[in-house]
């Protein structure tokens, strides 16, 4: 166990590797219960959110959601949200549990014109994440999954118990993220744990490791790795997110503005360690002996077998690229994110 | 937690097996479980001279990486080559397959070999990490 934000979460259950390879493989189970849940409702809510993000909420038809970011007016980045459109007036903000608080306030603040509420203490959230995900959850709930789309969701029932039931992740698997009343949580995770073992391959659960190598496989940011105050969307490969093409002004558009047309100073970049020692977080980046970038994430990638890690580098700077671990060069070479791709596996 | 009554240990979790005068040294259940998953170990090479106290290799697991440190002074005698292939045996039995090198301990001056000062005893070293949480 280990102290994350304020809450007590599991590093892991058992053995992280075989947690993250049963994702990649079958399916797991995660207590995701920390993450940061913000409703914004009322009429005014979809303009209110344009404002407040640099993404397009209002552009979203219900039962859609986005991944979106919510910048400081400098451009830097406050924190990485998921927006679901639940209904025409009604919003899910999912914040990240160590930036819950400054993204309630920075809301609040921004969206004059709708109700900002912080749901996360009566909110349970489980993902359940893996190629088995579909047929597992299937048997546990009234919604046909069949239909629903990636970075979709609707309201029904799981295992009885009313639920919000998105198909997104942070695995870089298809997968779902249940939203529940915080008090059905347990009993949500056991009927998805006794509908994982109908089947015999049964449905571990998963801890905070291997939602951290899964991630780093699929190339997804995580906030204070790759993310940050200091970072812009688009230095972290990202600028897609910021909508300049939206009408209206939103907070950070200035910035983002003159940043989109000068182009990025840093890049994030992709590397593969050709030795076993494991690049880490604040690791330091060489081209030649000059010292050009830093590691912001790094771990052994049960997947790939190799270690792996993302860096930012000046933008244009070219190899070979070696990581300073602890003292020695070790060599490693530029990828291009993400590391593991389902679609291009199977 | 497993800690087996006839190995000695360290403040570092090493254990250590004496017999006769070569000393195996592994790395505790306790640390293998505060670790997780171990991915790859850096051992000292055979034949190096290594002395009670100074890191002497490395342990990376997913998160982190830990330096290994010699519970004995002497020469290394033998490392274990099998955790090249497969890390995990540090997990799965590190008192036993998850070994991970032997130390030549040097002759005393009446040419017996002495337990090396400052090893803990298993129920010392079960009272210290009961300490740790």
């Amino acid at each position: 166990m280990t102290e994350f934000a304020g809450w007590l979460m599991p590093l892991r259950y058992g053995s992280e590797t075989a947690e993250h390879n049963a994702v990649r493989s079958a399916a797991a189970l995660f207590d995701l219960s920390h993450m940061g849940e913000i409703a914004v409702t009322g009429p005014g809510a979809a303009a209110a959110l344009d404002y407040a993000v640099c993404g397009w909420p209002s552009a979203l038809a219900p039962g859609r959601a986005r991944y979106t970011m919510l910048c400081a007016p400098d451009g830097g980045i406050l924190d990485d949200l998921v927006i679901y459109r639940q209904a025409d007036d009604r919003f899910l903000v999912v914040a990240n549990a160590a930036n819950t608080a400054v993204v309630l306030r920075e809301l609040t603040e921004r969206c004059a014109g709708a109700v900002v509420r912080d749901d996360t203490e009566v909110t349970g959230l489980i993902a359940i994440q893996g190629p088995n995900a579909p047929g597992i959850l299937s048997r546990v709930t009234d919604l046909p999954l069949d239909g629903m789309r990636y970075y979709a969701g609707a309201s029904g029932t799981v295992s009885g118990y009313p639920a919000w039931v998105a198909r997104t992740g942070y695995t870089g698997e298809d997968g779902f993220e249940i939203f529940c009343a915080a008090g059905d949580a347990e009993r949500v995770w056991a009927a998805l744990t006794e509908a994982g073992d109908r089947d015999g391959a049964g449905l571990p659960a998963a801890g905070l490791a291997a939602r951290d190598t899964l991630r780093l496989e699929a190339g997804m940011p995580l906030y204070g790795n790759e993310l940050g105050p200091d970072v812009t969307p688009y230095e972290a490969g990202l600028g897609r997110v910021v909508r300049l093409d939206k009408p209206g002004d939103f907070v950070g558009r200035a910035a983002l503005a003159a940043r989109a047309a000068e182009g990025p100073r840093r890049t994030l970049i992709g590397l593969v360690a050709r030795s076993r020692r494991v690049p880490r977080h604040g690791y330091t980046v060489l081209s030649g002996s000059s010292e050009v970038g830093v590691v912001t994430s790094g771990a052994p990638s049960p997947t790939l077998g190799t270690p792996i890690a993302m860096a930012y580098v000046p933008t244009g700077a070219t190899g070979p690229f070696g990581i300073d671990v602890r003292g020695n060069t070790e060599p490693a070479e530029m990828t291009e994110l993400p590391f593991y791709d389902r679609r291009k596996q199977r | 937690m497993s800690v087996p009554a006839e190995l000695r240990y360290t403040e570092e979790h090493e254990w250590v097996a004496i017999d006769g005068g070569t000393a195996s040294v592994g790395i505790t259940d306790y640390a293998a479980g505060q670790l997780g998953d171990v991915v790859y170990v850096s051992l000292p090479t055979v034949g190096a001279a290594v002395t009670a106290g100074d890191p002497c290799g490395e342990v990376e697991s997913t998160k982190s990486v830990s330096d290994l440190y010699s519970p004995v002074d002497g020469e290394v005698a033998e490392v274990n080559e099998e955790l090249d292939d497969d890390p995990g045996l540090v997990n799965a039995e590190p008192y036993g397959a998850g070994w991970m090198f032997r130390v030549r301990l040097p002759a005393g001056p009446g040419g017996e070999t002495e337990l090396p000062p400052g090893l803990l005893t298993a129920a010392e070293y079960e009272e210290l990490t009961k300490s740790a949480g």
